[in-house]
């Protein structure tokens, strides 16, 4: 008890230190450690680069800098809800928590502490529904949006009739992986294909036995949940059993390049969904070249710039400047609070002049955010891997959830949420 | 010369009997506890109460509850992380069934279902023994995780497979939820942790205790002297299921208030909950809270300092906190094999001595 308290004592001391700045905090709980770190780099090196760009080359967001407060998760909810509590009293504005799982764990106590949380493509899906959940956003698109798109595309390539075709879900076991089941199921409904559902426990690198089923059952498809190792191994395991790349289809978070480089030759035409554009053909790279990484200030080594997910990074910390611009502009004031933050997100209105303007001209759909639709537009290309030249191309335009499906999956399950914690909508 | 028992006397029994026979001790415990009680509460806030005070006491639970399987009664047990999670699962099924339940009734009530459990997979304990019984409990591990993953009724078919803690109040404070003030949350695992602490600490000085200790250190003699293995060995895997079960339920209620099976309970968390009591000291209560907390702090520890305090980059010193972690729990093994708890008893033994060692 004695030793305990001696070590809780300095704890304390040191949690304590270094309060009132006069910034714009935001923080980065971001996982450079563990199985799920290959992701997590790249998707870090990007959000921060992006906050340092602004930095150095305006001196932040309207004046005020910018502080990124970086805390490592290892992608471990428990050591995220340590984080969220040691940054939350440094007047963090908004919480990208990178992690389903620690997406929920936050939900409702950032919703009781009046922070939002931008899960920016993950995290609960029904939390697009603004009227329940009005603390936290998934624009620009969520788990169930990119479940129907991938459906959308095989319909596409099939010419319009899956029935009788037979799709395998391959998954990560938590709450990540789980989520698009419910809408691929209803959508199996709807379009006569037959759903076999294959989990993976964390953190995925065993799989032998899920594509020894695959093997078996020849599916005509099969999509992929899948984050960190896993990823690659399971793009392993498809080259290993010969499986046709094209019918291969990951989530936005299976579509980085070292899911699919490690895998050589093997892993050409796989395919996944693209929440935005891919390389670093966008007039901001050059400032980021030249502010960030030849200052010597990158986040990372540098190598990664123009990777998928740092491109996601870049999105992710843009669509939070923007959202500060916003709240900054209704507030009348620099120096916002988490409170007109949220207001800001609320009203955020991405456009195509205003991405060029950014220096990132078509990288990404327009991203409009209402009071009642926290998802934004829902809209997700296509992106196919080609292993000769290492690079990704989008092979289709930004294509439109079937709405009616999901709209109503995220209806029901908000108003479960609704019911369960007591909330009564807002009227919007 | 100022820690010593001469001139404390015993004139009954009872007295000679009691937790803490020296004056000194006694004072100091119940100094501890009533600090505690009436000041922490006070000084308590978010950050202490979610990263530091809750976790310390509810993994200091679980050691508890593996330390009377493993320290008293000499069963290796791996399925700690499962046992955690039957108690989580049977709280959350609780709580949503029977809303109007006192959370004391529901959090006693889900330490029972896992203690019903426990008695289940304790059984190949009478005719296994060693690593062969740790290999039999790792399989309870993965076929109880596996189990709340696979069947819909114990999420209750929740679209993500997560359960989340409703909110829940005692005397119409909330104790669960976001809204729970710390000082409730802190103040509710307080009352079970001390409660159960000293039950455990009364269980194992008496016949129960004894009968586990007697089949640790020799079961075929214990047999012969009358303890039946049978009921030792079920009665330790029941009750120290019933400890695992309810730290669980807090781990799931209180502390995080939403939780998936696979990460949340994991085998690594069977494997922290070894290393907490291997560490704090097997076969001893205070050793538990030792490990429980040498265990989780460092870490948080070591962050802090060099994050915050030294402004080191997040992923060095995720590593380095490995490194040194490991190389203390190495050191304490080399310098105390019998846990920090031992250290704590050698300690006492050269000031009751001081300034006359002999």
């Amino acid at each position: 008890m004695k030793f305990m308290k001696l070590l809780a004592s300095m704890v304390l001391s040191m949690s304590v230190a270094g309060v009132a700045y006069s910034d714009l905090v935001i923080p980065s709980l971001e996982y450079r450690t563990g199985p799920y770190a290959p992701n997590g780099i790249h998707f870090a090196d990007g959000f921060t680069d992006y906050f340092t760009l602004l930095n150095e080359r305006d001196g932040g967001i309207g004046g005020v800098p910018v502080r990124v407060v970086s805390c490592e998760t290892a992608y471990n909810t428990e050591k995220g809800v340590e984080c969220y509590e040691s940054t939350k009293g440094q007047g963090s504005l908004v919480y990208q928590p990178m992690s389903t799982g620690i997406t929920y764990q936050l939900i409702p106590k950032a919703t009781a502490d009046g922070i939002p949380i931008h899960s920016m493509g993950y995290g609960r899906t029904s939390a697009a529904n603004g009227k329940v959940f009005s603390h936290v956003f998934n624009y620009p698109g969520t788990y169930w949006d990119a479940a129907s798109i991938i459906i959308k595309h095989i319909l596409d390539v099939e010419g319009g009739d899956i029935s009788g075709k037979n799709i395998a879900l391959v998954y990560h076991n938590s709450a990540y992986g789980k989520e698009p089941i419910r809408t691929l199921e209803k959508l199996a409904e709807k379009h006569g294909y037959n759903l076999t559902l294959i989990a993976v426990d964390h953190p995925g690198q065993e799989q032998k036995s899920q594509w020894l089923q695959i093997r078996r059952e020849r599916p005509d498809y099969v999509l992929m949940w899948g984050w960190g190792v896993m990823n690659q191994t399971a793009i392993q395991e498809a080259a290993n059993i010969r499986f046709n790349m094209e019918n291969f289809i990951g989530v936005w978070w299976s579509s980085s390049e070292n899911d699919v480089i490690p895998v050589g030759q093997g892993a050409d035409g796989y395919k996944a969904i693209a929440l935005h554009g891919v390389g670093d053909d966008f007039p901001i790279y050059d400032d980021i070249r030249k502010y960030v990484l030849d200052a010597g200030k990158a986040a990372g080594d540098g190598t990664n710039l123009g990777k998928v997910l740092y491109n996601r990074g870049i999105m992710a910390s843009m669509l939070a400047t923007e959202a500060i611009r916003t709240a900054q502009k209704i507030s009348g004031t620099a120096d916002i609070t988490p409170d007109q933050m949220r207001d800001g997100m609320e009203a955020l209105k991405v456009d195509a002049a205003r991405l060029a303007e950014i220096g990132l001209p078509n990288f990404a759909p327009p991203v409009e955010v209402t009071c009642s639709n926290h998802g934004g537009p829902g809209l997700g290309a296509i992106q196919q891997w080609d292993a000769d030249t290492q690079t990704w191309s989008l092979i289709t335009d930004f294509i439109a959830a079937d709405r009616e499906v999901v709209d109503a999956l995220i209806a029901e399950d908000s108003a479960a949420f609704a019911s369960e914690n007591n909330i009564t909508p807002r009227n919007c | 010369m100022f820690y010593r028992e001469s001139g404390d006397f015993k004139t009954s029994y009872i007295q000679d009997q009691q937790i803490f026979p020296i004056l000194q001790d006694r004072v100091f415990v119940i100094a501890v506890i009533a600090f505690a009680f009436l000041v922490v509460p006070f000084l308590i806030n978010d950050y202490w109460e979610k990263s530091v005070l809750l976790p310390v006491l509810i993994w200091s639970l679980a050691a508890i509850g593996l330390n009377i399987l493993t320290g008293y009664c000499g069963q290796v047990s791996l399925g700690t992380g499962g046992f955690m999670a039957v108690g989580a699962y049977a709280s959350y099924k609780f709580t949503t069934a029977f809303p109007e339940l006192n959370m004391f009734i529901i959090v006693l009530l889900s330490g029972g279902v896992t203690a019903m459990v426990g008695v289940l997979f304790g059984l190949p304990s009478l005719r296994i023994k060693g690593f062969y019984l740790a290999v039999a409990t790792l399989a309870s591990q993965f076929f109880l995780i596996w189990l709340f993953n696979k069947v819909p009724w114990f999420y209750n078919y929740s679209a993500s497979g997560q359960i989340n803690a409703p909110e829940r109040f005692v005397a119409g404070i909330a104790v669960t939820g976001p809204n729970a003030p710390p000082w409730a949350t802190y103040l509710f695992c307080l009352i079970l942790v001390v409660v159960l602490a000293l039950i455990a600490k009364n269980l194992t000085r008496g016949r129960f205790g004894r009968s586990w200790m007697a089949i640790r250190d020799m079961d075929i003699a214990a047999e012969i002297i009358g303890v039946a293995p049978l009921k030792a060995k079920l009665s330790a895997f029941s009750i120290s299921s019933f400890y695992i079960g309810i730290a669980g339920a807090l781990f799931f209620l209180v502390y995080l208030g939403a939780v998936e099976p696979t990460e949340a309970f994991g085998i690594d968390k069977s494997f922290l909950v070894l290393f907490m009591i291997i560490i704090g000291g097997l076969g001893s209560i205070l050793g538990s809270f030792i490990g429980a907390a040498f265990m989780f702090l460092m870490p948080v520890l070591i962050k802090n300092i060099l994050v915050n305090g030294l402004g080191w980059s997040t992923d060095i010193v995720a590593h380095l906190i490995f490194m040194i972690v490991g190389g203390l729990i190495m050191f304490f093994l080399i310098v105390e094999p019998h846990g920090l708890a031992q250290l704590w008893r050698v300690t006492k033994e050269k000031l009751r001595l001081w300034p006359f060692p002999h």
